[in-house]
């Protein structure tokens, strides 16, 4: 193998952008200073916080005082939720999907045990919610919602807006996991019926170790962590200066960068896709083609394994991801592909491939070439032919 | 990333003897889509030799060097021989496999077994190992669970699931598996007088492992006198049954140096002789930190 990466798991996660790292060395080296004390040393650090809250608010049409800095996506999925459960106790209903990622899949898989009643809304073969289902399970219980905006596995888009506005109507808080969608999809909060929004730093391109909730003003909260004003007292703990900056700096890039997302990068993923359904018999996108992230790309070859697949396109240097059974950790395939009732002999076989600003017309052309040789060696061992 | 053996890779990505065999004497076929792996085994016997062997595979990367390690394996051997091959000794041809991935090895071994019965013209189950299923996700028995306990010295739910799948799915039957488990545990401990592991139910296991962190260390004589009296009273008499013996050298610290005699010497599963018995024996019954270390005579 050459030296040479080709990383196409974007979606797992990012290299840290040139610009991002600059900006934080001054932060990891002679600007330490504490943001909370009172001299100009450290008047520094305060002001960097005090840039990329803004910075980040911008890339989400939020206002700066609506965003709280986390250490990652799942700790502002875990606070959003538990806030808003907490601020009314006596409502014991909780509705999600199940395609969720685990960082709010699991979290209803706990609130079950602690009685809560739990409505998981199913998805169609391509993945999608249905709206009238939301409608009809919001009750008078129902403490709160909890959806992703786009699947890190399918790259799907599920309708926020729609379901932000059912739960304004019926006066329940919404929590919106936006993991995989900030930064590569405009979104605007000052419109969006959103109360809740988590984001991820490492998922564009600032280091891990970073994320950020957004909390609308007016939204019932409880803080987690106690014993300080930082982040408007929703938050203690002295603030994570050189990450922050990270997430600030990425944000102001990203928005900069959407547009290119949604043109030349997904260019790219179509070239991508259409050449691999050209050269390679009997696959399936899972996904909803039309509504779908621009950088992802989520395909699955018939009667082969995901693990083999990613192992020899290992071999090229090629990174990417599968849904299979024995890289998800357990010994059934991904839930997003159970869930949209992919068959069996499609379920283990499948690729993600998430690509990003980084990415090249080159690498596209070198991964459309070694793929498809890497499942017809893997079919011509299988003994499934049909 | 992939924590597999540079031969578990070598065979995976060079699988040897695969595809299809012209006019073979025997075939079978173990595993299905749904479970995410599945084999079909091709063999050529003539006088009761196995000639030739070759494999198709779908599954993961382990999956497919456990198979082409069984091709290799079993070329050249007896019927006799080749029944006898455990899903160890395919891990351990490839230098290892992750644990989560042993059920791999346990795929290549009842391939095998099928593919010999089916030329013996018998049914492709022993009766003892018929049983009632468990695992309705994967299609597991009880007896396939007894048999993976017993072989691989099992002592926890997630170690059968991680050898056979059972419980991997649903999860409905985890309970039971437990249940499977104490049974077996209980019983080899009656049959050895040795007790190995924690077993379940989890309360048990809590209890016993308090017991061991109390007890205080041992001084060299209280090792020594202990260690002797494993090696005769469980040791011992369990490699004579096999025509083997083993000699004591010497005990340095927590390192016992050992010697094995009669047939163990020219055993091929020598080091799983010393490794998975010897000093898994002598770490329950003297102390956890024990090595076991073979003198080659």
């Amino acid at each position: 193998m050459s030296g040479k990466i080709i990383y196409f798991d974007n979606n797992a996660t990012t290299g840290v952008a040139p610009e991002v790292r600059a900006a934080v060395l001054p932060f990891l080296g002679e600007e330490y200073g504490n943001p909370s004390s009172m001299y100009r040393f450290a008047g520094t650090s305060q002001h960097a916080v005090q840039k990329a809250r803004a910075q980040t608010a911008a890339l989400l049409g939020a206002k700066p005082e609506e965003i709280i800095f986390t250490s990652c996506g799942t700790e502002s999925d875990s606070t959003a939720i538990f806030a808003a459960l907490r601020a009314r106790p006596e409502k014991k209903h909780f509705i999600t999907t199940r395609v969720e990622h685990p960082a709010v899949l699991a979290l209803g898989q706990y609130l079950e045990k602690e009685g809560y009643s739990v409505t998981w809304m199913g998805v169609d073969e391509k993945g999608r919610v249905n709206l009238e289902d939301f409608a009809r399970a919001l009750g008078r219980d129902t403490a709160m919602v909890s959806m992703m905006y786009a699947n890190n596995e399918t790259g799907n888009i599920y309708p926020v807006a729609e379901v932000g506005a059912l739960c304004r109507e019926r006066g329940v808080p919404f929590h919106v996991d936006a993991v995989q969608a900030v930064g590569k999809l405009p979104i605007d909060l000052a419109t969006l019926p959103v109360d809740y929004l988590a984001m991820s730093g490492h998922k564009l391109h600032a280091p891990k170790g970073v994320g950020a909730l957004y909390v609308r003003r007016g939204a019932p909260f409880r803080p987690f962590l106690r014993g300080g004003h930082q982040e408007g007292g929703h938050r203690a703990g002295t603030e994570a200066v050189p990450n922050i900056v990270a997430l600030g700096t990425a944000c102001e890039l990203a928005g900069r960068h959407i547009e290119e997302e949604n043109t030349r990068v997904k260019a790219l993923r179509n070239d991508l896709q259409r050449r691999l359904f050209e050269k390679i018999p009997d696959c399936r996108l899972n996904g909803d083609l039309d509504c779908r992230l621009p950088n992802t790309l989520n395909i699955s070859f018939r009667n082969v394994e995901g693990e083999a697949i990613l192992l020899l396109l290992d071999q090229h240097g090629i990174c990417a991801s599968s849904g299979s059974a024995c890289t998800s950790g357990s010994l059934e395939p991904s839930h997003v592909l159970r869930a949209m009732g992919v068959p069996f002999n499609y379920a283990h076989g499948s690729v993600r491939l998430s690509l990003c600003r980084y990415n090249t017309q080159e690498e596209v052309d070198f991964v459309a070439g070694v793929l498809p040789e890497i499942i017809a060696r893997l079919r011509e061992i299988s003994p499934f032919k049909d | 990333m992939w924590e597999y053996t540079d031969r578990v890779r070598e065979h995976f990505l060079n699988p040897r003897n695969s595809g299809a065999l012209e006019n073979a004497d025997a075939v079978a076929e173990v595993g299905s889509l749904a479970c995410g792996d599945a084999m079909k085994l091709y063999i050529k016997v003539k006088d009761g030799v196995i000639t030739d062997a070759s494999f198709q595979t779908f599954g993961c990367a382990s999956a497919i060097a456990s198979s082409s390690a069984l091709t290799e394996m079993v070329k050249g051997k007896t019927l006799d021989e080749a029944m006898s091959i455990t899903n160890k000794e395919i891990a351990d041809f490839l230098g290892g496999l992750p644990k989560e991935k042993m059920h791999c090895s346990v795929m290549g071994r009842d391939a095998l077994e099928a593919a010999i019965r089916s030329y013996r013209g018998e049914p492709a189950r022993a009766s003892d190992q018929e049983g009632h299923l468990v695992c309705k996700c994967f299609g597991v028995t009880d007896a396939q669970i007894v048999r993976a306990i017993r072989e691989n010295k099992l002592t926890s739910v997630e170690d059968v699931t991680n050898f056979t799948k059972a419980g991997g799915g649903c999860g409905e039957c985890l309970e039971e598996i437990g249940e499977i488990l104490a049974r077996v545990l209980a019983e080899e401990q009656k049959e050895t007088g040795a007790e190995r592991g924690q077993s379940l139910p989890a309360g048990l296991a809590d209890l016993r492992k308090e017991k061991k962190e109390s007890t205080p260390a041992l001084s060299n004589v209280q090792r020594m006198r202990k260690v002797m009296t494993a090696l005769d009273e469980i040791i011992r008499p369990r490699l004579k049954q096999d025509g083997g013996d083993i000699e004591l050298v010497d005990i340095e610290g927590k390192v016992v140096s050992v010697a094995l005699r009669g047939m163990c010497t020219s055993c091929p599963s020598s080091r799983l002789t010393i490794e998975g018995f010897v000093q898994q024996t002598l770490r329950e019954q003297v102390e956890p930190g024990i090595t076991v270390r073979e003198l080659l005579q």
